[in-house]
Protein backbone atom coordinates (compact mmCIF):
# COMPACT_ATOMS: atom_id res chain seq x y z
CA UNK A 1 0.00 0.00 0.00
CA UNK A 2 1.61 3.52 -1.03
CA UNK A 3 -1.24 6.31 0.55
CA UNK A 4 -0.24 9.73 -1.68
CA UNK A 5 1.78 12.19 -0.42
CA UNK A 6 -0.55 14.59 0.77
CA UNK A 7 -2.40 11.96 2.66
CA UNK A 8 0.88 11.16 4.86
CA UNK A 9 1.30 14.92 5.17
CA UNK A 10 -2.44 14.73 6.87
CA UNK A 11 -1.66 11.98 9.12
CA UNK A 12 1.47 13.66 10.48
CA UNK A 13 -0.83 16.51 11.11
CA UNK A 14 -2.26 14.72 13.55
CA UNK A 15 0.66 13.67 15.21
CA UNK A 16 1.23 16.11 18.50
CA UNK A 17 4.80 17.23 19.60
CA UNK A 18 5.14 15.42 23.05
CA UNK A 19 6.41 18.56 25.01
CA UNK A 20 3.55 20.84 23.55
CA UNK A 21 0.81 18.75 22.67
CA UNK A 22 -1.08 21.10 21.44
CA UNK A 23 0.52 21.81 17.82
CA UNK A 24 1.70 19.00 15.56
CA UNK A 25 5.13 18.12 14.20
CA UNK A 26 3.46 19.70 10.92
CA UNK A 27 2.59 22.95 12.68
CA UNK A 28 6.17 23.17 14.19
CA UNK A 29 7.91 23.17 10.83
CA UNK A 30 10.22 19.87 11.50
CA UNK A 31 8.76 17.94 8.75
CA UNK A 32 10.84 18.95 5.70
CA UNK A 33 9.83 16.15 3.29
CA UNK A 34 7.80 13.11 2.54
CA UNK A 35 8.72 10.67 -0.32
CA UNK A 36 7.90 7.18 -1.53
CA UNK A 37 11.27 5.59 -2.32
CA UNK A 38 9.88 2.27 -3.72
CA UNK A 39 7.87 0.34 -0.89
CA UNK A 40 9.80 2.83 1.77
CA UNK A 41 8.27 5.99 2.77
CA UNK A 42 11.01 8.23 3.53
CA UNK A 43 10.21 10.89 6.22
CA UNK A 44 12.32 13.66 6.61
CA UNK A 45 12.80 15.70 10.24
CA UNK A 46 14.72 18.56 11.09
CA UNK A 47 15.66 19.03 15.11
CA UNK A 48 14.82 22.08 16.78
CA UNK A 49 17.51 21.69 19.61
CA UNK A 50 20.11 19.50 18.88
CA UNK A 51 20.13 18.38 22.06
CA UNK A 52 16.36 18.55 22.52
CA UNK A 53 14.94 15.26 24.32
CA UNK A 54 11.87 15.19 22.76
CA UNK A 55 13.26 14.41 19.68
CA UNK A 56 13.32 10.68 20.17
CA UNK A 57 10.14 10.68 20.99
CA UNK A 58 9.14 12.70 17.92
CA UNK A 59 10.55 10.13 15.63
CA UNK A 60 8.88 7.10 17.60
CA UNK A 61 5.28 8.86 17.50
CA UNK A 62 5.96 9.33 13.63
CA UNK A 63 6.36 5.61 12.83
CA UNK A 64 4.00 4.67 15.54
CA UNK A 65 1.24 6.78 13.71
CA UNK A 66 2.29 6.11 10.39
CA UNK A 67 2.24 2.04 11.16
CA UNK A 68 -1.17 2.46 12.76
CA UNK A 69 -2.22 4.00 9.18
CA UNK A 70 -1.16 1.02 7.56
CA UNK A 71 2.14 1.66 6.25
CA UNK A 72 4.65 -0.97 6.76
CA UNK A 73 8.07 0.79 6.14
CA UNK A 74 8.93 4.10 7.59
CA UNK A 75 12.49 5.46 7.31
CA UNK A 76 13.39 8.57 8.86
CA UNK A 77 16.05 10.74 8.02
CA UNK A 78 17.11 13.41 9.99
CA UNK A 79 18.28 16.76 7.81
CA UNK A 80 20.40 19.04 9.93
CA UNK A 81 20.38 21.92 6.73
CA UNK A 82 18.99 24.06 6.45
CA UNK A 83 18.54 24.59 10.64
CA UNK A 84 15.20 24.70 11.85
CA UNK A 85 13.60 28.15 12.41
CA UNK A 86 10.92 29.68 14.47
CA UNK A 87 9.92 30.76 11.28
CA UNK A 88 8.58 27.87 10.07
CA UNK A 89 5.68 27.32 12.88
CA UNK A 90 2.74 27.80 10.99
CA UNK A 91 0.45 30.45 11.23
CA UNK A 92 -2.22 27.81 12.75
CA UNK A 93 0.55 26.69 15.17
CA UNK A 94 1.28 30.36 16.51
CA UNK A 95 -2.43 30.61 17.13
CA UNK A 96 -2.98 27.40 19.08
CA UNK A 97 0.23 28.21 21.14
CA UNK A 98 -1.25 31.51 21.86
CA UNK A 99 -4.80 30.09 23.33
CA UNK A 100 -2.45 27.56 25.07
CA UNK A 101 -0.31 30.44 27.01
CA UNK A 102 2.65 30.36 25.15
CA UNK A 103 3.45 33.12 23.39
CA UNK A 104 4.61 32.87 19.78
CA UNK A 105 8.31 33.58 19.03
CA UNK A 106 8.38 37.16 17.37
CA UNK A 107 10.11 36.42 14.00
CA UNK A 108 14.08 38.18 13.64
CA UNK A 109 14.28 38.40 17.22
CA UNK A 110 16.78 35.90 17.11
CA UNK A 111 20.40 36.32 18.62
CA UNK A 112 22.79 37.54 16.26
CA UNK A 113 25.94 37.88 18.23
CA UNK A 114 26.13 41.39 19.43
CA UNK A 115 25.40 40.98 22.42
CA UNK A 116 25.81 44.68 23.44
CA UNK A 117 22.93 45.93 21.09
CA UNK A 118 20.80 43.35 22.57
CA UNK A 119 21.59 42.89 26.52
CA UNK A 120 19.33 44.31 28.82
CA UNK A 121 19.70 46.24 31.36
CA UNK A 122 19.46 45.63 35.26
CA UNK A 123 16.09 46.51 36.06
CA UNK A 124 15.62 43.20 33.72
CA UNK A 125 13.58 44.91 30.99
CA UNK A 126 14.35 43.23 27.72
CA UNK A 127 14.27 45.36 24.56
CA UNK A 128 11.58 43.46 22.75
CA UNK A 129 7.88 43.72 23.66
CA UNK A 130 6.30 40.51 23.82
CA UNK A 131 2.12 40.82 24.55
CA UNK A 132 1.18 38.10 27.51
CA UNK A 133 -0.89 35.26 25.82
CA UNK A 134 -3.36 35.84 28.75
CA UNK A 135 -4.58 39.89 28.64
CA UNK A 136 -2.57 40.82 25.67
CA UNK A 137 -0.37 43.18 27.45
CA UNK A 138 2.58 44.70 26.29
CA UNK A 139 3.78 45.28 29.95
CA UNK A 140 5.90 41.91 30.50
CA UNK A 141 9.51 41.33 31.29
CA UNK A 142 11.25 38.41 30.67
CA UNK A 143 12.70 36.58 33.76
CA UNK A 144 14.92 34.01 31.54
CA UNK A 145 16.34 33.33 28.49
CA UNK A 146 15.48 30.16 29.26
CA UNK A 147 12.27 27.86 30.03
CA UNK A 148 10.58 24.74 30.93
CA UNK A 149 12.14 23.33 27.20
CA UNK A 150 15.02 24.30 25.21
CA UNK A 151 12.73 26.29 23.48
CA UNK A 152 11.11 28.56 25.79
CA UNK A 153 11.81 31.30 27.60
CA UNK A 154 10.33 32.37 30.78
CA UNK A 155 8.28 35.97 30.89
CA UNK A 156 6.28 37.45 33.32
CA UNK A 157 3.17 40.21 32.71
CA UNK A 158 3.09 43.35 34.67
CA UNK A 159 -0.67 44.08 33.95
CA UNK A 160 -1.73 40.59 34.55
CA UNK A 161 0.79 39.34 37.47
CA UNK A 162 1.00 35.50 35.88
CA UNK A 163 4.16 34.08 34.22
CA UNK A 164 3.92 32.50 30.76
CA UNK A 165 6.21 30.52 28.48
CA UNK A 166 7.81 32.79 25.63
CA UNK A 167 8.84 30.55 22.48
CA UNK A 168 11.97 32.31 21.74
CA UNK A 169 12.77 33.13 18.06
CA UNK A 170 14.75 30.58 17.08
CA UNK B 1 24.07 7.92 33.60
CA UNK B 2 22.52 10.05 30.45
CA UNK B 3 23.20 8.60 26.98
CA UNK B 4 23.92 10.83 24.01
CA UNK B 5 21.01 12.05 22.29
CA UNK B 6 19.13 9.74 20.45
CA UNK B 7 20.60 9.90 16.80
CA UNK B 8 18.21 9.43 14.28
CA UNK B 9 18.64 7.26 11.30
CA UNK B 10 21.56 7.48 9.01
CA UNK B 11 22.69 11.13 9.35
CA UNK B 12 26.98 11.71 8.90
CA UNK B 13 26.69 9.21 6.08
CA UNK B 14 23.58 9.78 4.40
CA UNK B 15 24.98 13.52 4.57
CA UNK B 16 28.07 12.37 3.22
CA UNK B 17 26.37 10.65 0.21
CA UNK B 18 24.27 13.83 0.22
CA UNK B 19 27.14 15.85 -0.52
CA UNK B 20 29.14 13.59 -2.72
CA UNK B 21 25.42 13.73 -4.84
CA UNK B 22 25.26 17.34 -5.03
CA UNK B 23 28.85 17.67 -6.65
CA UNK B 24 29.82 19.70 -3.94
CA UNK B 25 33.39 19.81 -3.40
CA UNK B 26 34.07 17.51 -0.37
CA UNK B 27 38.02 18.77 0.66
CA UNK B 28 37.75 16.49 3.71
CA UNK B 29 38.45 13.78 2.14
CA UNK B 30 41.70 14.76 0.54
CA UNK B 31 42.31 16.44 3.54
CA UNK B 32 44.80 14.85 6.39
CA UNK B 33 42.10 12.51 7.86
CA UNK B 34 44.19 12.33 11.77
CA UNK B 35 44.31 15.59 11.92
CA UNK B 36 40.22 15.95 10.65
CA UNK B 37 39.79 13.27 13.79
CA UNK B 38 41.72 15.28 16.33
CA UNK B 39 39.78 18.54 15.63
CA UNK B 40 36.11 17.15 15.51
CA UNK B 41 37.27 15.32 18.84
CA UNK B 42 38.41 18.81 20.01
CA UNK B 43 35.05 20.49 18.77
CA UNK B 44 33.53 17.53 20.48
CA UNK B 45 35.09 17.07 23.81
CA UNK B 46 34.90 20.91 24.65
CA UNK B 47 31.13 21.03 24.34
CA UNK B 48 30.95 17.57 26.04
CA UNK B 49 33.05 18.86 28.92
CA UNK B 50 31.49 22.17 29.25
CA UNK B 51 28.15 20.31 28.90
CA UNK B 52 29.09 17.81 31.86
CA UNK B 53 29.64 20.67 34.28
CA UNK B 54 26.31 22.67 33.36
CA UNK B 55 24.68 19.87 34.43
CA UNK B 56 26.27 19.66 37.08
CA UNK B 57 24.44 22.93 38.72
CA UNK B 58 21.26 20.61 37.90
CA UNK B 59 19.44 21.06 41.66
CA UNK B 60 22.07 23.38 42.79
CA UNK B 61 21.16 26.67 40.80
CA UNK B 62 21.12 29.83 43.20
CA UNK B 63 17.27 30.50 41.90
CA UNK B 64 14.84 27.73 39.89
CA UNK B 65 15.53 30.08 36.38
CA UNK B 66 19.09 29.72 36.39
CA UNK B 67 18.88 26.13 37.26
CA UNK B 68 16.83 25.88 34.51
CA UNK B 69 19.15 27.29 32.39
CA UNK B 70 22.25 25.78 32.95
CA UNK B 71 20.47 22.36 32.75
CA UNK B 72 19.31 23.91 29.37
CA UNK B 73 22.94 24.76 28.18
CA UNK B 74 24.23 21.31 29.03
CA UNK B 75 21.55 19.74 27.23
CA UNK B 76 22.52 22.11 24.43
CA UNK B 77 25.85 21.07 24.54
CA UNK B 78 25.62 17.36 25.05
CA UNK B 79 23.17 17.74 21.60
CA UNK B 80 26.19 19.24 19.61
CA UNK B 81 28.81 16.71 21.11
CA UNK B 82 26.61 14.13 19.49
CA UNK B 83 26.53 15.97 16.95
CA UNK B 84 30.89 16.45 16.63
CA UNK B 85 32.32 13.15 17.57
CA UNK B 86 29.23 11.42 15.55
CA UNK B 87 30.83 12.55 12.56
CA UNK B 88 34.22 12.36 14.43
CA UNK B 89 33.29 8.57 14.87
CA UNK B 90 32.47 8.46 11.06
CA UNK B 91 35.98 9.96 9.88
CA UNK B 92 37.84 7.76 12.01
CA UNK B 93 36.61 4.93 10.03
CA UNK B 94 37.18 2.34 12.66
CA UNK B 95 33.87 1.29 13.70
CA UNK B 96 32.90 3.56 16.88
CA UNK B 97 30.19 5.74 17.82
CA UNK B 98 29.97 8.39 19.09
CA UNK B 99 28.91 7.40 22.87
CA UNK B 100 32.17 4.82 22.38
CA UNK B 101 34.18 7.81 21.84
CA UNK B 102 32.47 10.28 24.85
CA UNK B 103 31.92 7.05 27.62
CA UNK B 104 34.88 4.71 26.64
CA UNK B 105 37.96 7.11 26.30
CA UNK B 106 40.60 7.61 28.81
CA UNK B 107 41.83 10.92 29.84
CA UNK B 108 45.05 11.53 27.64
CA UNK B 109 42.24 11.00 24.38
CA UNK B 110 40.23 13.87 25.10
CA UNK B 111 40.65 17.22 23.13
CA UNK B 112 39.13 19.80 25.38
CA UNK B 113 40.49 22.87 26.75
CA UNK B 114 41.82 23.24 30.24
CA UNK B 115 39.21 25.67 30.88
CA UNK B 116 35.74 23.83 30.18
CA UNK B 117 37.38 21.06 32.95
CA UNK B 118 38.11 23.39 35.03
CA UNK B 119 35.77 22.76 38.54
CA UNK B 120 33.06 25.26 39.02
CA UNK B 121 33.54 26.77 42.05
CA UNK B 122 31.20 29.55 42.53
CA UNK B 123 28.11 30.36 40.07
CA UNK B 124 30.29 33.57 38.67
CA UNK B 125 32.71 31.46 38.28
CA UNK B 126 31.10 28.92 36.50
CA UNK B 127 28.95 32.33 34.28
CA UNK B 128 32.67 33.47 33.99
CA UNK B 129 34.14 30.53 32.32
CA UNK B 130 31.03 30.33 30.39
CA UNK B 131 30.99 33.78 28.73
CA UNK B 132 34.82 33.25 28.17
CA UNK B 133 34.30 30.33 26.14
CA UNK B 134 30.45 31.40 24.48
CA UNK B 135 32.60 34.41 22.99
CA UNK B 136 34.72 32.27 21.59
CA UNK B 137 32.19 29.35 21.02
CA UNK B 138 29.97 32.00 18.87
CA UNK B 139 33.18 33.32 16.80
CA UNK B 140 34.68 30.05 15.87
CA UNK B 141 30.97 28.50 15.22
CA UNK B 142 30.42 31.79 12.65
CA UNK B 143 33.75 31.08 11.14
CA UNK B 144 32.76 26.84 10.66
CA UNK B 145 29.31 28.03 9.24
CA UNK B 146 31.54 28.51 5.99
CA UNK B 147 33.59 25.41 6.52
CA UNK B 148 34.82 23.99 3.00
CA UNK B 149 33.54 20.47 4.43
CA UNK B 150 29.90 20.58 4.20
CA UNK B 151 29.10 18.53 7.30
CA UNK B 152 30.74 20.96 9.31
CA UNK B 153 29.50 23.68 8.32
CA UNK B 154 26.03 22.16 8.51
CA UNK B 155 26.26 21.10 12.39
CA UNK B 156 28.13 24.54 13.30
CA UNK B 157 25.25 26.65 11.38
CA UNK B 158 22.66 24.33 14.06
CA UNK B 159 25.25 24.81 16.55
CA UNK B 160 25.65 28.80 16.58
CA UNK B 161 21.40 29.46 16.76
CA UNK B 162 21.91 27.53 20.00
CA UNK B 163 25.33 29.35 21.45
CA UNK B 164 24.11 32.76 20.18
CA UNK B 165 21.95 32.31 22.92
CA UNK B 166 24.56 30.74 25.45
CA UNK B 167 26.28 33.96 24.29
CA UNK B 168 23.61 36.59 25.27
CA UNK B 169 22.61 35.07 28.36
CA UNK B 170 26.21 34.87 29.91
CA UNK B 171 27.09 38.14 28.46
CA UNK B 172 24.18 39.64 30.93
CA UNK B 173 24.83 37.26 33.92
CA UNK B 174 28.75 39.13 33.31
CA UNK B 175 27.17 42.07 33.23
CA UNK B 176 24.72 42.09 36.14
CA UNK B 177 27.33 40.37 38.88
CA UNK B 178 30.10 42.33 37.85
CA UNK B 179 28.30 45.66 37.64
CA UNK B 180 26.47 44.41 40.81
CA UNK B 181 27.26 44.53 44.38
CA UNK B 182 30.64 45.02 46.20
CA UNK B 183 30.15 40.74 46.66
CA UNK B 184 29.29 40.13 43.53
CA UNK B 185 31.59 42.07 41.54
CA UNK B 186 34.82 41.06 43.58
CA UNK B 187 33.48 37.37 43.21
CA UNK B 188 33.41 38.12 38.86
CA UNK B 189 36.83 40.16 38.52
CA UNK B 190 38.73 36.98 40.39
CA UNK B 191 36.53 34.35 38.59
CA UNK B 192 37.94 36.24 35.72
CA UNK B 193 41.99 36.96 37.20
CA UNK B 194 41.47 32.74 37.51
CA UNK B 195 40.35 31.86 34.86
CA UNK B 196 42.18 34.34 31.89
CA UNK B 197 45.76 32.13 31.73
CA UNK B 198 43.30 29.12 30.55
CA UNK B 199 41.03 31.01 28.30
CA UNK B 200 44.05 32.06 26.67
CA UNK B 201 44.86 28.52 25.25
CA UNK B 202 42.07 28.98 22.71
CA UNK B 203 43.90 30.95 20.85
CA UNK B 204 47.03 28.62 20.81
CA UNK B 205 47.54 27.06 17.16
CA UNK B 206 49.14 23.97 16.53
CA UNK B 207 49.59 22.01 13.86
CA UNK B 208 46.56 20.02 13.69
CA UNK B 209 45.07 23.92 13.67
CA UNK B 210 47.28 24.76 10.70
CA UNK B 211 46.40 22.02 8.77
CA UNK B 212 42.67 22.84 9.27
CA UNK B 213 42.79 26.10 8.20
CA UNK B 214 44.83 25.09 5.15
CA UNK B 215 42.20 22.85 3.80
CA UNK B 216 39.59 25.62 4.82
CA UNK B 217 37.79 23.23 7.24
CA UNK B 218 38.36 25.46 10.32
CA UNK B 219 39.79 28.63 11.12
CA UNK B 220 42.68 28.99 12.72
CA UNK B 221 41.90 29.30 16.36
CA UNK B 222 44.44 32.18 16.83
CA UNK B 223 42.69 33.91 14.00
CA UNK B 224 39.45 34.46 16.10
CA UNK B 225 41.45 36.68 18.91
CA UNK B 226 40.69 39.90 17.39
CA UNK B 227 37.13 39.41 17.49
CA UNK B 228 37.46 37.66 20.96
CA UNK B 229 38.99 40.71 22.32
CA UNK B 230 35.64 43.25 20.94
CA UNK B 231 33.73 40.94 22.58
CA UNK B 232 35.27 40.54 25.94
CA UNK B 233 36.38 43.82 25.98
CA UNK B 234 32.62 44.93 25.22
CA UNK B 235 31.03 43.13 27.99
CA UNK B 236 34.22 43.69 30.56
CA UNK B 237 33.72 47.08 30.36
CA UNK B 238 30.15 47.30 30.92
CA UNK B 239 30.29 45.29 33.80
CA UNK B 240 32.83 47.38 35.33
CA UNK B 241 35.95 44.24 35.20
CA UNK B 242 39.04 45.01 34.50
CA UNK B 243 40.93 42.79 31.91
CA UNK B 244 43.89 40.94 33.04
CA UNK B 245 47.00 41.66 31.55
CA UNK B 246 48.73 38.50 31.42
CA UNK B 247 49.85 36.70 28.16
CA UNK B 248 50.64 33.30 29.54
CA UNK B 249 48.74 30.90 28.54
CA UNK B 250 48.30 27.68 30.49
CA UNK B 251 48.14 24.51 27.59
CA UNK B 252 47.71 21.13 26.70
CA UNK B 253 44.26 20.14 27.03
CA UNK B 254 43.97 20.53 23.05
CA UNK B 255 46.23 17.81 23.35
CA UNK B 256 45.67 15.48 25.69
CA UNK B 257 47.56 16.54 28.55
CA UNK B 258 45.01 17.76 31.04
CA UNK B 259 44.52 19.11 34.85
CA UNK B 260 43.59 16.39 37.48
CA UNK B 261 40.26 17.48 37.31
CA UNK B 262 39.24 16.05 34.25
CA UNK B 263 39.53 12.42 35.97
CA UNK B 264 36.99 13.11 38.16
CA UNK B 265 34.86 14.38 35.49
CA UNK B 266 35.33 11.05 33.43
CA UNK B 267 35.06 9.07 36.27
CA UNK B 268 31.35 9.65 37.20
CA UNK B 269 30.77 10.45 33.23
CA UNK B 270 31.92 7.13 31.94
CA UNK B 271 31.21 5.10 35.05
CA UNK B 272 27.96 2.99 33.95
CA UNK B 273 29.64 1.74 30.66
CA UNK B 274 32.44 0.84 32.27
CA UNK B 275 30.92 -1.00 34.90
CA UNK B 276 28.15 -2.14 32.79
CA UNK B 277 29.33 -2.44 29.25
CA UNK B 278 27.32 -1.77 26.24
CA UNK B 279 24.24 -1.16 28.87
CA UNK B 280 21.53 1.16 27.17
CA UNK B 281 17.68 2.07 27.94
ZN1 LIG C 1 -1.05 39.46 31.29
Amino acid sequence: MRPAVSQVWDWLAEVPDPEIPVISLTDLGIIRDVEWQGEVLVVTVTPTYSGCPATAVINLDIENHLLSKGIEHVMLRRQLTPAWTTDWISDQGRDKLRDYGIAPPIDGTAPDGDVMARVTSLTGRGNMAVPCPRCNSNDTRRVSQFGSTPCKASWVCNACLEPFDYFKCH
Amino acid sequence: MPSLPDIMTPDAEGLARQAGQGGAHAPAADADQDAFFEFLLRMGDNALILGHRNSEWCGHGPVLEEDIAMSNMALDLIGQTSLWLGLAAEVEGKGRSADDLAYLRDAWDFRNLLLVERPNGDFGATLMRQFLFDAFHFHQLQALSGSADPRVAEIAQKALKEVSYHLERSAEQVIALGDGTDESHARMQSALDDQWCYALEMFASDATDVTMAQAGIAPDPASLRGVWDETVDAVLDQATLKRPEGSFAHKGGKQGTHTEHLGYILAEMQFLQRAYPGASW
